[in-house]
């Protein structure tokens, strides 16, 4: 399941993150989730809950997601638009040479240390 | 500020949450370099043809290298006896359930398989054309197979497989008068992705364009020690 790898993934970075700033708790974590991530938000929350739990450091932290837009921009025209309304093809010159400039992203923003 | 007890801090991060897979991929890939271990990824979507694909190179390359297989499978052995079965060490990798290799699993993989004198070694990643693709497993190069039958527009339905890919196999090109599917069309949107992607059609059923693969790899190999 992806999201499962992705929250493993997340807590290896936390735990850096622990590692580094020498923490001993963390309550929250900001997340920022790419509208086109492929990432779905409950499911990345359902295993957020199972799996910080058995993490010292993360035991009943929360896990915050800030949504980020999807922006693509047309290579004909260079102007910008964005890409889940419109998709592939630019809604002012009707190009199909568009590129994605933001919205796979999955960054940690954040985190509140206790 | 010192003594207090209920102190709340707010620590900016700003790190994807692959930092530390990235990291422990890059420590793997420059090992490999140094050992000149040359490990090629190998992803697609299930059935495209991985595992026939990796008996066709072994039978070809066995002769001039010392070769090894990790597979990955969520539960299962057959693909790693039928690669053992050509002849070359190969090791099953426990994913648990998950849908893709990490660098972390890779590395244990390549520790239990002794890698001693290799020259080239793949790893058969789960069969899945998305989280393989956002996981880097230190692997010294990504290769991904794409089946005649899964169609001509996968570039554009998952770009990320197709941008990580160093190399793009299009596999069961003996089926392509059953199927609409147009290799121009095929080609256009894989560099529309990836601009620098090697492309080689193949039919790993016949053996069919299995040499410019081959070759594709012992320049891989020779140029990864130099
Ligand atoms: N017609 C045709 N069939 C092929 C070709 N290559 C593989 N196949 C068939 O496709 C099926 C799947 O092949 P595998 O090599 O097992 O595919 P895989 O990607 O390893 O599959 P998983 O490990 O299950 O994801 C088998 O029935 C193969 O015989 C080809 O070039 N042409
Ligand atoms: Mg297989
Ligand atoms: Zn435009």
């Amino acid at each position: 399941m992806h999201e499962l790898g992705i929250v493993f993934s997340a807590i290896d970075t936390l735990e850096e993150v622990g590692r580094e700033g020498s923490l001993s708790s963390i309550s929250s974590v900001t997340l920022e989730l790419g509208e086109v991530s492929g990432v779905v938000d409950s499911y990345l929350l359902d295993c957020w809950r199972w799996a910080a739990d058995r993490s010292d450091l993360l035991r009943g932290s929360e896990l915050l997601i800030k949504a980020a837009p999807a922006v693509s921009v047309c290579d004909a025209c260079g102007r910008t638009y964005p890409t889940v309304e419109h998709g592939r093809v630019c809604p002012y010159c009707q190009s199909a040479d568009t590129e994605l400039l933001t919205g796979r992203q999955i960054e940690i923003l954040e985190v509140v240390a206790t | 500020m010192a003594g207090k007890t209920d102190e709340f801090k707010v620590i900016e991060v700003k790190r994807s949450v692959f930092d530390a897979n990235d990291r422990q991929a890059d420590e793997l890939r420059d090992e490999l370099r140094s050992r000149g271990l040359f490990l090629v990824n190998l992803m697609s979507s299930p059935g495209s043809g991985k595992t026939t694909t990796l008996r066709r190179t072994i039978e070809r390359l066995r002769d001039e290298m010392s070769i090894a297989v990790l597979e990955a499978d969520i539960d299962s052995d057959v693909d790693a006896r039928t690669v053992a079965a050509a002849g070359v060490r190969a090791i099953q990798l426990h994913t648990g359930g998950m849908c893709h290799l990490d660098a972390g699993m890779t590395r244990q993989g390549l520790e239990s398989l002794d890698t001693e004198g290799i020259d080239l070694a793949f790893l058969e990643n789960v069969g899945n054309l998305v989280c393989p693709a956002e996981f880097d497993t230190g692997a010294s190069r990504n290769a991904m197979i794409l089946s005649v039958p899964e169609g001509d527009d996968k570039p554009l339905k998952y770009p990320l497989m197709f941008e990580v890919s160093d190399v793009v196999l299009i596999n069961k090109i003996d089926v392509m008068p059953y199927f609409d599917f147009d290799m121009d069309a095929c080609r256009t949107n894989i560099l529309a992705r990836n601009p620098e992607a090697t492309i080689i059609p193949l039919c790993a059923k016949t053996g069919e364009g299995v040499d410019a693969w081959c070759q594709w790899l012992r320049d891989g190999v020779e140029a990864w020690r130099a």
